[in-house]
């Protein structure tokens, strides 16, 4: 119980102090949004009084308190450029970005489980060999670029799928599906080479240990060893990898977003950070930030209860 | 967007074919696996079924077509930009009058009007029967409460175009009577731009999500950072628009766009970014390309208030120094009209300058050489945005070879060079499209960034906008000759209005004149 407890106020403790940083880093960066909105049509009194009506020309102390104020009532504030409200708008990109990254996660787990578990088993095999230079070229290729690719492929050159675009599930779930293919498979594919590495080393790892020469010993054969011992051993250390690289992929969806033309917390992002839309990316900023930790924090808890030997100290 | 008919079938279809062999009587397991795998096998067909079911449209009378910037709010009375006149001005807002694609005035919804002699004052006899798509009727209060909110309410400087109008008064039913304090050719044109957009006076309270107007649309939806459907207007006074759904659909890459275009996800490309892209759509079987005037004009600024170019010989050296024509070659794969002013081939007033400073390096040296600026270094700040780096990229070398050196620094668009360049004019050279049409009045404000105080020019313009309207082009003529004498500015080409389009689709706008995307017109011409 004391764990959970010092996880909750440490997770709190962070959110505070990244509140604070991305509103002093926001406010260093030059533009002002009144200057977006009026664009050409700028004359100073005009700028004066948006600001007024912004409250941007309030001193950022003050500035900063009334935003954390309504943080913590759940209010994010409403938009300088669209003049709705921050928060359901995030909400509504959230959800579209998380499918991404469940889906890129996904695809990543059922290519790199298998391959890592072969490439280690095969680990003095030509076969292996090849599955880790392959994971070794995979990471190496950015997920735009691989997005760019699978779009060339399956939807330019076969047109077997869209090049982009989003249709929400409850609206026509096939459409969804289909447009959802290709993204997930350039962001999962990149995740997949890299977590095939960790898979590939855990799953080594636990073939040298005393317990499963043990189990050898006791007549288990190799892989019926392998899988009763060995697996869920090497589960633990490659869990933790799955906790950073889900959040890698909330991030990295950020770009394939763009690529795909996918309507996601990303994309609202930098169209944000354009137009100077401070509260819109300030909110979408301190929802990434907690997203992360939260996943950081459960898998943590993951690890605690997994492995018995963390959860006596 | 229409739904995935060609995905669903085969699914539907092997789930049927599972279920008629479980009534054949197999065992329960065995049918639970079957439609097990029948569904899979359905998943999979619709995931990779045939690209058709994520058309653009589908439907014979629906359109989607791709453009570039989003329009952050649907009210242009609160918020700039050439978006939101684009998706919503002639769709669905129009104004007592427009402009045609010849650049000619036009009655809309006014059916005619009237300028007394002394040009002072318009009488508009309003089109009866006109309807708002909220069902109220369009009448001369709503023409006079339009035309004062623009005084009182709208929060944009192009608002201070209506400062002219002493009254707008209602004459009759259907009748408005305005009143000038001086006579004004360039206001009537101001009135088929988006500051002459008839509101209804109960259909303004949210007009950046729920826009009320006359026009042969209405919206339907808006999906934030994706897309704008506009339903037909059942009810519209004119004729009927042939498209009953068109949708824009926003892109914020070009190369996405261009994928969308070319698997059917979009019908038209609105606005080609990267005119070397084109050859993609080179199969003429299956797309057209249409190009045409329009009013953007990619203006290389120099800084009249700073020194080097505050001496006209260093600006007239730089449009010696520029072979135009190499430069659209180069950095836009030959895809744009030289123009020489501030005028474009839809102006009535336009005529070709582009001989007055031909491409001459060697005189450009001298004239650089006579003002002491050889050898100078000056700040070329450029808005980060694709044609303008790779405009600016030629003009750098084209200077270097005449001995003028410019340090090329991007500056983040629209942020960061609104407000170092177009709000504090820190720059020496600076290259940007100036989209907004007949906007030679630029030139003659000296707070703008040009910083060019010439009141020789400011008083033409002031003649041709006060004259009568006959003359008002020649004069028009005169002070654009006189911009380009003075070598304002350099003017590197007129951006076309360069669209791509399935090769079914016909009416689209030729050239782009006013403000809005023009769709009255747009149609397929074989039912698909």
């Amino acid at each position: 119980m004391r764990v959970y407890l010092r996880k909750a106020a440490s997770l709190l403790v962070s959110a505070v102090i990244a509140s604070f940083v991305v509103f002093a880093f926001l406010s260093v960066l030059p533009g002002d949004p009144a200057e977006v909105v009026l664009g050409t049509n700028a004359g100073e009194a005009e700028l004066a009084a948006l600001r007024h009506d912004f409250g941007t020309d309030r001193p950022l102390v003050v500035q900063y308190a009334d935003w954390a104020q309504g943080l913590l009532h759940g209010d994010f504030g409403t938009s300088y450029i669209s003049h709705d409200a921050v928060g359901p708008r995030i909400a509504d990109r959230f959800g579209v970005t998380c499918w991404l990254a469940l889906g890129g996660m996904l695809v990543a787990v059922l290519f790199a489980l298998p391959a890592g578990v072969l490439a280690a088993a095969w680990h003095r095999r030509p076969a292996g060999a090849l599955l880790s230079a392959l994971s070794q070229a995979g990471i190496a290729v950015p997920a735009f670029l691989a997005g760019i690719l699978l779009v060339y492929v399956f939807a330019v050159r076969a047109g077997a799928l869209p090049a982009g675009g989003y249709t929400p599930l409850a609206e026509d779930p096939a459409a969804w599906a289909r447009q959802l293919v290709l993204p997930c498979l350039s962001l999962g594919l990149v995740q997949g080479a890299v977590l095939t590495r960790y898979v590939r080393s855990a799953v080594l790892t636990v073939l040298h240990q005393d317990f499963l020469r043990t189990a050898r010993a006791k007549g288990r054969r190799r892989r019926a060893a392998l899988w009763r011992h060995g697996l869920p051993n090497a589960a633990v250390p490659v869990l933790t990898v799955l906790g950073l690289q889900l959040s890698t992929v909330l991030v990295g969806a950020v770009v394939v977003e763009r690529v795909f033309v996918i309507p996601g917390l990303g994309d609202l992002l930098l169209q944000s950070v354009a137009d100077r839309d401070l509260l819109v990316v300030q909110g979408v900023v301190i929802v990434l930030v907690v997203a992360v930790l939260v996943v950081n924090v459960v898998t943590d808890l993951l690890y605690h209860l997994l492995d018995p030997r963390l959860r006596s100290r | 967007m229409a739904k995935s008919t060609a995905g669903s079938g085969p699914a539907s279809g092997a789930a049927s074919g599972a279920s008629s062999r479980a009534a054949s009587g197999a065992a329960l397991r065995r049918t639970a696996r079957a439609t097990g795998c029948a569904l899979l096998a359905g998943t999979l067909a619709a995931a990779c079924g045939s690209g058709s079911g994520s058309s653009g449209s589908g439907t014979a009378d629906s359109l989607a077509i791709g453009l570039i910037a989003e329009p952050a709010s649907l009210d242009f009375t609160t918020t700039d930009g050439a978006a939101v006149p684009q998706a919503t001005l002639g769709s669905i807002y129009e104004g007592l009058v427009r402009v045609d694609q010849q650049g000619k005035i036009q009655p809309l919804l006014a059916e005619r009007y009237e300028r007394s002699d002394d040009g002072r004052t318009y009488t508009f006899h309003l089109r009866k029967g006109v309807k708002f798509t909220s069902g109220a009727e369009f009448t001369a209060d709503d023409a006079v409460f339009s035309i004062e909110r623009v005084k009182k309410d709208w929060k944009l400087k192009t608002a201070r175009q209506m400062d002219v109008v002493a009254k707008a008064e209602k004459t009759g039913d259907h009748t408005v009577k305005v009143t000038l304090n001086h006579a004004s050719n360039g206001w009537l044109y101001a009135m088929t731009t988006r500051i002459g957009a008839m509101f209804s006076r109960t259909g303004v309270a949210d007009l950046a999500s729920h826009p009320v107007g006359t026009g042969p649309f209405k919206l339907a939806e808006r999906r934030r950072g994706d897309r704008i459907v506009l339903d037909r207007n059942g009810s519209y006074w004119g004729s009927k628009p042939e498209l009953g759904k068109v949708t824009l659909k926003y892109f914020k890459d070009a190369g996405a766009m261009n994928n969308a275009l070319l698997t059917k996800g979009i019908d038209v490309v609105g606005t080609v970014q990267a005119p070397e892209s084109l050859s993609r759509f080179s199969d003429r079987n299956r797309f057209r390309t249409i190009e045409g005037s329009s009013t953007g004009e990619v203006v290389l600024s120099m800084n009249n208030s700073r020194e080097p170019f505050k001496d006209k010989r260093v600006r007239q050296a730089v449009r010696h120094a520029i072979d135009h024509k190499a430069l659209v070659e180069t950095s836009r794969a030959g895809h744009g009209k030289l123009i020489g002013t501030m005028a474009t081939p839809t102006d009535p007033w336009y005529e070709d300058l582009t001989g007055s400073y031909p491409y001459d390096p060697g005189k450009a040296k001298q004239l650089l050489k006579d003002a002491g600026a050889e050898g100078r270094t000056v700040k070329f700040r450029v808005p980060n945005m694709p044609y303008a780096m790779s405009a600016a990229q030629v003009v750098k070398s084209q200077l270097d070879q005449v001995g003028l050196k410019a340090e090329i620094e991007p500056l983040e668009f629209p942020a960061r060079w609104l407000s170092e360049v177009y709000n504090k004019a820190d720059y020496d050279l600076s290259v940007i499209a100036h989209t907004e049409p007949r906007d030679l009045w630029t030139f003659a404000d000296p707070g703008y960034y040009f910083r060019y105080g010439n009141p020789a020019y400011a008083k033409l313009l002031k003649d041709a906008d006060s004259g009568r309207p006959e003359d008002e082009a020649a004069r028009y003529r005169e002070a654009a000759r006189l911009l380009s004498d003075d070598a304002a500015a350099d003017w590197l080409y007129l951006m076309p209005n360069l669209m791509v389009a399935d090769k079914d689709v016909t009416g689209l706008p030729v050239n782009q004149v006013g403000e809005g995307l023009d769709l009255a017109n747009v149609r397929w011409a074989k039912k698909k």
